[in-house]
């Protein structure tokens, strides 16, 4: 058995002295995990980094064994991504929810957004500690985004497209906590304690604020938590709240703390 | 089953012996051997060397270091500069970092970096330890010499972060082109790290 294919790699776990069991995220085969020999030597360890783009050539005997990988580099972006605290949290969180993924699954679209979320994080103006406010918040809301399309491909995506009561398409403002619907201003208004806050960049074409993109968290917290974190017995993994601290340390006025 | 082409004894110090990094099962045979046949010069000092690193080696409960003391050499070293401390992921970083003789400073051993992937946390390294220590006063610099990993430099950032307002200047180690390396083997991440970190000469 052989495939070729570009992945992007999401970690690696050491594996005798000198190779390493690499975690890659693929368009078409989804997460695929694979023995790299020498994955622990000079050449490959800086290759092997999270957030690096590869041409991998997977090889096995049988479909179900979990195979060699032969990696050349493509796109290195760790060295960027190393240089302030929202790149590295931002990568590390993206590898965390795309293990919540069964392996060899596809999901391009989850696979697109990757890859747009990382070359944002590495690029120029985003990779650096002289990162301006709009945007580590436009990293905020590109990972907030990516939330909703998990939930969403793991089943239990949220509806926001109209009110669950009125079925209204404006001023959507609140998200019902039981069905993941949004809800109307007017609607919710007398259960607002009880409904999620709905920001309003998420249904209109309006800039966020980190304020808005904080409320976005929760609400995407809130759900990710219900659906897949509780019922698999896993805590919310810490880098979100490490990426979260740091889109609002970086929108402070004080911004972004670097080494 | 292959036979055994040895007494249990010596299959068990072959066994033992193999489980050490660089050595694999035709290897630790041969060292096996070359120590059975200079039994008096070579097995019975090692053996009671062993024997001696077994009762005496204990973690330093100040740094995190192994020594054969409590706290170690180098804390113990008055002529060190204890108002710097070095963060370092394991011994064998320190010890890299002292045969390179760059700094005369004290420092913190780790234990490791945050690995999600093989389940490491802050609890399981010695970063409560580093805080309590740094909290304790005294220390005026603190060098993250962590490996230029995401694993490692996300965990220099929670170190960053746990630190936040205590009165400590915080540095870490420049990222850029080794000694004898060539530009044109280096990956452009490293090569821009170096640009953007270049010196006045």
């Amino acid at each position: 058995m052989e495939w070729r294919e570009e992945a992007i790699v999401l970690g690696v776990r050491r594996h005798g002295e000198s190779s390493v069991i690499t975690e890659l995220m693929t368009r078409s085969r989804g997460r695929h995990l694979g023995l790299v020999r020498g994955g622990r030597s000079r050449r490959l360890q800086p290759v092997l980094q999270p957030g690096n783009q590869v041409q991998v050539t997977w090889r096995a005997r049988l479909d179900e064994h979990m195979g060699t990988f032969a990696v050349e580099p493509t796109e290195l972006r760790a060295a960027r991504l190393m240089e302030s605290s929202l790149g590295l949290h931002g990568v590390q969180l993206l590898a965390a929810h795309l293990r919540l993924l069964p392996e060899r699954d596809p999901h391009p679209r989850l696979y697109d957004g990757l890859r747009i979320i990382l070359d944002h994080l590495a690029s120029e103006g985003a990779g650096l500690s002289a990162l301006n406010r709009r945007e580590g918040i436009a990293a905020g809301e590109m990972i907030l985004r990516f939330e909703i399309e998990l939930l969403a491909e793991l089943g239990f995506g949220l509806d926001l497209s109209c009110c669950a009561a009125t079925g209204a398409h404006d001023d959507l403002a609140y998200v019902s906590p039981k069905s993941g619907r949004a809800v109307s201003r007017v609607a919710g208004a007398p259960w607002k304690e009880k409904l999620l806050p709905l920001p309003a960049f998420l249904v209109e074409a309006v800039p966020s604020s980190a304020a808005d993109v904080s409320a976005g968290f929760l609400l995407t917290g809130y759900f990710l938590s219900r659906h897949v974190f509780e019922p698999r017995g896993l805590e919310a993994p810490s880098s979100r709240d490490a990426f979260i601290a740091a889109v609002a340390m970086d929108a402070s006025p004080a911004g972004e703390r670097g080494l | 089953m292959a036979k055994s082409i040895a007494g249990p004894e010596i299959e068990r110090l072959i066994q033992l012996l193999a489980k050490l990094p660089g050595l694999g099962p035709r290897s630790a045979r041969r060292a096996t051997l070359q120590l059975v046949k200079r039994r008096e010069q070579l097995l019975a000092p090692l053996a009671a060397a062993m024997a001696t690193a077994v009762e005496t080696v204990k973690v330093c409960s100040t740094c995190g270091n192994i020594d054969t003391r409590d706290p170690c050499t180098i804390c113990a070293d008055a002529s060190r500069d204890h108002s710097v401390v070095i963060v370092v992921e394991d011994v064998a970083d320190l010890w890299a970092l002292e045969r390179a003789k760059a700094l005369n400073a004290a420092y913190h051993v780790l234990g490791g970096v945050l690995s999600p992937l093989e389940g490491i946390g802050p609890d399981e390294l010695t970063i409560r330890q580093l805080v309590e220590r740094i909290a304790g006063g005294g220390v005026k610099e603190l060098i993250l010499a962590v490996n230029a990993t995401v694993e490692g430099q996300t965990t220099a950032h929670y170190i960053m972060d746990q630190l936040a307002g205590m009165d400590v200047r915080i540095t870490r180690l420049a990222h850029g082109v080794p000694v004898g390396g060539e530009l044109d083997y280096l990956d452009e991440g490293t090569l821009a790290a170096a640009m953007r970190s270049r010196t006045a000469m």
